[in-house]
């Protein structure tokens, strides 16, 4: 017979799922075994003091409580907790060292500390890796990739601006505030304790900083490299508790500066807590962040982000993008592609360098994400989560994918700060960015589309403080992050981190 | 009442009202409060703006954000320039409503002058400040990173009471040329430079709701203009009889994590533009 | 016109997706930096013990032994289908692998050595490794391989008219190969290192298997780069959404530059965690290579013994 070769266009995309085809096989065939992070170097104390003064001491109180590894429950340490009289001394420690010694000493000597302490956090990188892991549960392959270097680099950062601050804001002369109080939270405890003492120490502000009470450790070793530094007593103090000794700690009379990073809820009782006085504060607060997949974009790379986006942290990340929007005419897909990656994510022991997601940070935050998957299921959400087998002991949430769901559900709108990621579709440019933008928070925003007018356009719509256009969850020291509404105020990194703790 | 200066002839008396939404209405709760003059005379029956008005100014400032927020740099100085042109066209005007209102000339003359200097002053940041406050970031890996300040959105602002036209313009000009909208209480005790200021606006091709001005007192409208959810920040010129002010301002803000920015002087510089920014970082990667 | 009358003499009895690829590309785009950030964490994957041991044996049979001399000779070529066949004199446990990779003129002599055997004889043809002649020529070697026993043909398709934006000649070539295949399986070469872009890899690999390649394939070896790992996870996930499409397997042929058993490692780890396990077999998956069985012996030397190895004691053919 004769064949004409037909001139029609196939027309649309590639990218199409013939409802039919089986899911990929990720089978058992080849198992990659466990892989574990050696821990023989690493010592971790059978009880820690409060560092005060340039010393580790006693608390006032006697009271210690545990700190513990939630991968197998498996107490790591004693930790003391700090109670109001605690505080005072911290405060005033801080308080002398700024008046006597970090207020007076050069900017130059000043960025030397702080490009020391950068360089000792590097030689003990694998170290502080492997205790924030056991620590606070995350994947050992994260902690050596991101949060140690990161950490050691925004110390890096920062220690370069120490005299040279007046090149950062023209027309002015910045002056320290004075003692700044610190409080940092569970999900990237040694990154963000850098985020906030680096800036504070270049401006030449003094610090007390209370960690996590689940994730202590890596504040604490970063304690013994203050003394391993020689930082003068008194400008770094960390004291540990829980949120009362936090609640004690901003609202000290002491204090000239607060700043906080965790939930909204917490933000706002702090900013109360200060009413009335001349306390300075930055607030990082939470997220609901939209993840935009348009119709034009990289689609598997997209569905990486999207994985980066959501599971990377066990999604404790302020900035998640837990809300994904995906134009209609490629939901399918991105939802075949993403179901099929998310399969190939291992989850279990964070100390294995194979693990993709390792384990809740608490008992508490495992019942709260299992809530929310719950309540999502009542309101009508239709559920993925991944075959993967969890361990027995520790605290664990498989990977979850809410379709189906309406902005009005309570997963759409409330932070859930886990592994749990609703899916919306839309069909115009302009639903995208409404639906993005409705929420009060504004955090972060992820847009995919090869159309480089789309994406400043959209970026430039997003009410959010950090957009990553065809990627997500980057992070670096010199670049500005935090949020716009109830996300928080201020930004930190970069030349916009200095900022808040400077006055004119 | 005043101006009657020749007393062949009847002076016709202007109605103060409210400038919301770029039209000029009577509050709508329809009270009123006199404004004398030292003598005892009284002046104008000024409106006492209510929280409807400022609900209603809200509304208006969130509608003309969206597109004022997105105007090029270049077209909002020039608008603000040519507010500063209406207002020099119109300088005799504001002179003598504010030697009516108990400035001395002298006074008055510099303050309708440096209200105008100001107008200029801010007009000419308009395409600056955001290469002052902006930075391209050199991340350490394969992306283009820049940040750059966008405006935090609707902003209420406390005027100062005095000086009351010069202290009006330094607190809206550093608001407005930085792509907010604003809703504005003016001064109690010289409404009539605020009002009248209205005008001004209305007639320099600033697109409606941009500015709101409100007549009215702080006692009555300061929590409101503070705990709306829809308003991202809150300027207070403080009054140093008023010190509750702030910590009233600083409280109902919280709810919605308002920014809030307290001032005690009406100094003039870019960065009182950034105390109604956001930065914005952005992040994208660099490969062919 | 030469074409017309090609195709009319060949398209009858071809069973054909009808796509006209000179009007429009429908391919989605490829973000460079997210490919590399994907390798990167690929890359990253701890493989030890058990899993290594398994990991070197799958590689060993997802290998084409390759010679592509032109001082080749059939003593040569007999050495190699020696070492296919048994790749180690005192390790029978590793399988052979999966074809011996030679030039057309090679085939008689491969495929006498490896009688008796079950690997294939895989042949370049099509004027490798340019392509650089006319039609009926290359689709006369074809013929020609196949006749002397070829099992596969590995094609190369014409980079210049597909640089040039000629998609439906290549589209067409690929078809008149295929026709002239017969029972062998084709492999299309794209020449990835010619092709400047992620995007064109990406264009070029939905092109080939419309017009019905059995496998794609990155490299002919004779130009650099050759295989990458950002080309080749470019190209799964094309037989990804081929699959996705028409629930058709089409196999992936990295080729060139893939020495080191650790390399290889990496190609199978982003294999079997982009396409799955169906795909961890010699009838979807191979590696081109020559250097690299050596090294896949030496590691599991070393694993089985515990002792690094020279390559003083593992045969060089």
């Amino acid at each position: 017979m004769a064949l004409k070769k037909k001139k029609t266009l196939s027309g649309g995309s590639v990218l199409k799922v013939k409802a039919s085809v089986a899911p990929l096989n990720f089978g058992t065939q080849w198992q990659y075994v466990e892989a574990l992070e050696g821990s023989d170097h690493v010592k971790i104390e059978p009880k820690y003091g409060l560092f005060i003064d340039g010393k580790f001491v006693e608390p006032h109180s006697k009271k210690y409580f545990d700190t513990i590894n939630p991968a197998n429950e498996k107490v790591l340490s004693k930790i003391a907790e700090a109670d109001a009289h605690d505080v005072n001394l911290a405060v005033e420690a801080a308080r002398r060292s700024y008046d006597n010694v970090w207020s007076k000493m050069s900017g130059k000597e000043r960025g030397k500390y702080l490009f020391r302490i950068a360089r000792i956090m590097q030689e003990r990188a694998r170290e502080l890796a492997v205790v924030e892991t056991l620590d606070g549960g995350k994947p050992i392959r994260e902690s050596k990739s991101v949060d140690i270097p990161l950490a050691a680099a925004h110390f890096f950062y920062y220690a370069g601006w120490a005299d040279k601050l007046e090149y950062a804001f023209s027309g002015r002369s910045p002056r320290p505030l004075g003692v700044a109080a610190q409080v940092i939270p569970w999900n990237f405890p040694l990154l963000m304790a850098a985020w906030k003492i680096a800036p504070a120490l270049a401006t030449g502000n003094t610090v007390v900083l209370k960690p996590a009470e689940t994730t202590p450790l890596t504040a604490l070793k970063l304690a013994e490299i203050f003394q391993e530094a020689d930082l003068p007593p008194g400008v770094v103090n960390i004291i540990t508790g829980f949120g009362a000794t936090g609640a004690e700690l901003v609202s000290h009379k002491g204090v000239n500066k607060v700043a906080f990073t965790g939930s909204t809820e917490v933000g706002k009782k702090i900013n109360r807590a200060i009413l009335g006085t001349d306390k300075r504060i930055t607030l990082e607060l939470g997220g609901k962040s939209a993840h935009l997949i348009f119709e034009d974009a990289s689609i598997d790379q997209a569905v990486e982000g999207i994985v980066n986006g959501i599971f990377f942290n066990q999604g404790h990340v302020c900035c998640a993008g837990s809300r994904l929007l995906v134009q209609e005419s490629v939901e399918k897909i991105v939802l075949r592609k993403l179901f099929d990656r998310m399969q190939t994510l291992a989850v279990g022991d964070p100390m294995d360098k194979n693990t993709d997601i390792g384990a809740i940070n608490s008992h508490e935050q495992m019942k709260k994400i299992e809530g929310y998957i719950a309540s999502g299921k009542t309101e009508g959400a239709k559920l993925f989560q991944t075959s993967c087998r969890l361990p027995s002991k520790g605290f664990w949430a498989k990977p979850t994918v809410l379709s189906e769901v309406a902005q009005s559900f309570r997963v759409v709108q409330e932070e859930i700060f886990g592994p749990v990621l609703t899916v919306q579709s839309f069909r115009t440019v302009e639903e995208g960015i409404e639906k993005a933008n409705n929420t009060p928070y504004g955090l972060a925003g992820g847009v995919w589309t090869d159309k480089g007018s789309k994406i400043f356009s959209v970026s430039s719509h997003l009410r959010a403080g950090v957009v990553w256009a065809n990627t997500y969850n980057k992070f670096d020291p010199t670049s500005p992050f935090g949020g716009y509404k109830e996300s928080g105020m201020g930004r930190e990194g970069g030349i916009s981190g200095l900022l808040p703790y400077v006055q004119f | 009442m005043s101006r009657q200066e020749n007393s062949d002839r009847l002076g016709v008396l202007k109605t103060y009202k409210l400038y919301i939404d770029g039209k000029f209405p009577r509050t709508e709760s329809g009270r009123y409060f006199k404004l004398k003059a030292a003598d005892g005379k009284i002046l104008a029956n000024v409106c006492q703006g209510s929280r409807k008005d400022v609900r209603d100014a809200v509304t208006a400032a969130r509608t003309a954000f969206a597109k004022w927020s997105r105007q090029t740099a270049y077209l909002r100085g020039q608008i603000l320039y040519r507010v500063a042109e209406m207002l020099e066209g119109r300088r005799l005007q504001f002179t003598e409503e504010l030697v009516e209102q108990g400035v001395t000339r002298d006074k008055a003359i510099a303050e309708v002058s440096e209200s105008i200097d100001t107008l200029v002053y801010y007009a000419g940041w308009s395409d600056k400040y955001p290469q002052i406050f902006s930075a391209v970031n050199p991340v350490a890996s394969s992306h283009f990173n820049f940040s750059m300040p966008e405006p935090t959105g609707v902003v209420c602002v406390l005027a100062p009471e005095l000086p009351s036209l010069l202290g009006l313009v330094r607190a809206i000009a550093p608001v407005i040329i930085g792509g907010n909208t604003a809703v504005v209480l003016v001064s109690s005790k010289q409404p009539l430079s605020g009002i009248t200021f209205g005008e001004v606006l209305h007639t320099s091709d600033l697109p409606s709701g941009v500015v709101n001005l409100v007549s009215g007192f702080r006692d009555e409208l300061i929590k409101t203009m503070a705990s709306h959810m829809d308003v991202n920040a809150i300027l207070l010129c403080a009054e140093k009889d008023r010190v509750g002010d702030s910590v009233v301002v600083q409280e109902q803000a919280i709810e919605n994590l308002k920014r809030v920015s307290v001032w005690k002087d009406i100094e003039a510089n870019p960065y009182r533009i950034m105390e109604f920014q956001e930065i914005k970082t952005t992040w994208h990667p660099v490969g062919a | 016109m030469p074409r017309y009358q090609f195709r009319e003499g060949v398209w009858p009895t071809m069973s054909l997706q009808k796509i006209d690829y000179s009007q429009f590309r429908r391919s989605p785009t490829i973000d460079l930096v997210g490919v590399e950030e994907r390798v990167a964490k690929f890359n990253s994957r701890s493989i030890k013990k058990e899993s290594k041991m398994f990991a070197l044996k799958l590689a060993m049979s997802l290998c084409d032994l390759t010679t592509l001399d032109a001082k080749d000779t059939p003593g040569k070529v007999k050495q190699l289908c020696a070492k296919a066949m048994r790749p180690h004199e005192d390790l029978p446990e590793v399988p052979h692998v999966a074809a011996v990779c030679v030039y057309p003129n090679m085939v008689k002599i491969a495929k006498k050595a490896l009688e008796g055997s079950k690997i294939n004889v895989a042949a370049v043809a099509t004027g490798f490794p340019s392509g650089m002649t006319s039609l009926k020529f290359r689709l006369d070697e074809t013929r020609w391989a196949v006749s002397e026993g070829a099992d596969e043909i590995d094609m190369v398709i014409s980079r210049g008219k597909f640089l040039a934006g000629e998609w439906q000649t290549v589209f067409d070539e690929i078809v008149a190969v295929k026709e002239a295949c017969g029972k062998a399986h084709l492999k299309v070469i794209f020449e990835t290192g010619e092709l400047s872009s992620l995007d064109q890899v990406r264009f070029i690999s939905d092109l080939a298997m419309d017009a019905g390649a059995d496998f794609i394939k990155t490299s002919t070896g004779k130009v650099q780069p050759a295989a990458t790992l950002p080309v080749t996870l470019v190209m799964l996930e094309a037989i990804r959404d081929f699959y996705y499409r028409t629930g058709k397997k089409i196999g992936m042929k990295p080729a060139g530059g893939i020495a080191t058993a650790k390399i290889a490692i990496q190609y199978l780890v982003m294999l079997k965690e982009t396409l799955g396990e169906d795909w961890m077999n010699p009838h979807l998956y191979r590696f081109g290579a020559s250097a690299l069985a050596n090294d896949l012996l030496r590691q599991i030397v070393k694993e089985k013994t515990g002792r690094y190895q020279s390559f003083d004691y593992f045969s060089k053919d």
